[in-house]
């Protein structure tokens, strides 16, 4: 039997739901936000959805449903604020990242300007992880062409001190002593924009995914270069040969198999779409060896549009589903590990963020 | 004495639905005066006023006795007795 998954799509105008045979989509849920962040934490008996919601009018917010996007709540006071002593404000909360399976409570939120926050009341309200912020290279990030954020939070999947998480720019931390001190892990990965291309900080890393099985692999996807780490983030080495380009937004990691990971390759910085303008995912089954282009139940019409950092995910199904959406609204699944693709949506606003899970 | 708010209808399910609220201020309050008694009486309607360091939401109109704020002093405009403080989002968006 078919496991029934929810795909939670996060667009420029609000958050859409697919599920069901035949992907019957809901919403727009939270009409006229823009939806960085999307989460479904599986901890629970019932999965919440967790939603990183902002209007132009109205700022940002976060807002929970526990019976998977039929009501939504949001307290009060604003969940994710800096304090008054910072003189900072929040522009968006780019993604929320549940936490170990032991700490069911435990959500991060990584936020514009780059900061981490972490909530123990499941996604509730947030408090501001000092040892990012007051982190002596802070006045060094510098925002990329999408803003100053910090984008891809990882907690590690059995030790609750150690978090990893990545900025543009900025490159990758990792805390090992919950969130005291934070320490750059970027050794190996090039910022070719920079008079020294491989410095301690300050990559323009775009997103990172790590194997919940096996938490001392990650994988890279940067501004030029594609990389894997088997240290745990320590040491980087580049894994782009074979791949049309090395440049693109989003990378993730299959949820069974610590050596299978996509990506979306794009031609090149100053020219940003699809090599030969065709709609195909990357897909390695050796860690980055050797690469092969999926494509089948994909668009085979000129395909010019762009796959943001965090708009591709994998969900937690057996086989493993695959999903991705783009700038041009469409979004495409494969429940096969990506063999095969069927369009899931078309015609939403911009795709800026996806995330799937078993319900 | 006394001010009245009038909210936009996106507003008002934040303010428990009401149109219009009628705030007791000290004699010169100010806006930010008021936003501040919102805080503690509405606080999800002032936080998408204002942001976390007291700043005006910038596609957020605070229309004073039918002028905007910031054609008068900003957040530091004195509201009068019986004033009437109008919320209206600007035009923005795609």
């Amino acid at each position: 039997m078919t496991q029934e998954v929810l795909v939670a799509i996060g667009t420029r105008k609000g958050l859409f739901l697919a599920s069901g045979d035949g992907w019957k989509v809901t919403g727009p849920h939270h009409p006229m936000t823009d939806v960085y962040a999307v989460a479904i934490d599986t901890r629970r008996e019932k999965p919440r959805v967790l939603a990183g919601v902002t209007s132009e009018h109205w700022g940002p917010s976060v807002a929970v449903s526990d019976d998977l996007g039929q009501t939504w709540e949001e307290p009060d006071h604003a969940p994710v604020a800096f304090p008054e002593d910072t003189g900072a404000t929040l522009g968006r909360v780019w993604q929320l990242a549940p936490g170990p399976a032991d700490q069911p409570d435990v959500v991060y939120a990584g936020t514009e300007p780059s900061a981490l926050f972490r909530s123990t009341d499941g996604g509730r309200t947030f408090e501001l992880v000092r040892g990012l912020w007051d982190h002596p290279h802070r006045k060094d990030w510098f925002p990329g062409f999408g803003g100053q954020a910090v984008h891809s939070v990882i907690p590690h999947p059995s030790d609750a001190d150690h978090v990893t998480v990545a900025m543009s720019t900025g490159g990758v931390y990792r805390t090992t002593d919950g969130g005291a001190t934070f320490h750059p892990s970027n050794s190996g990965i090039k910022a070719y924009f920079l008079p020294d291309p491989f410095p301690e900080y300050g990559q323009c890393v775009h997103k990172i995914a790590q194997h919940p099985s096996r938490p001392d692999r990650f994988y890279a996807q940067n501004h030029h270069g594609v990389y894997r780490s088997d240290d745990g983030g320590t040491t980087w080495k580049s894994i782009a040969d074979g791949l049309p380009s090395d440049f693109g937004f989003p990378i993730v990691v299959h949820p069974h198999d610590p050596d299978t990971v996509y990506t979306f390759p794009l031609v090149a910085d100053g020219h940003r779409f699809p090599p030969d303008g065709r709609c195909r995912v990357y897909r390695s089954r050796d860690a980055g060896e050797t690469w092969e282009a999926l494509d089948n139940g994909l668009p085979k019409t000129p395909y010019w549009t762009t796959i943001l950092r965090d708009a591709m995910c994998v969900d937690n199904a057996d086989p493993a589903g695959v999903y991705f959406g783009s700038r041009s609204g469409d979004v495409y699944g494969s429940r096969d590990g990506g063999d095969t693709w069927v369009r899931i949506a078309e015609n939403l606003p911009d795709v800026l963020s996806i995330r799937a899970a078993v319900v | 004495m006394t001010v009245t708010v009038r909210l936009p209808n996106v507003l008002r399910p934040r303010a428990g639905d009401q149109p219009k609220l009628d705030v007791d201020l000290a004699p010169d309050a100010t806006l930010t005066d008021l936003l501040d008694v919102l805080a503690h009486r509405h606080p999800a309607l002032e936080r998408r006023l204002r942001d976390e360091q007291g700043a005006l939401r910038r596609y957020v109109n605070f229309f004073i006795d039918g002028e905007e704020c910031r054609q008068l002093q900003g957040k530091d405009t004195r509201l009068r007795a019986g004033a009437e403080i109008q919320i209206i989002p600007s035009v923005a968006g795609g």
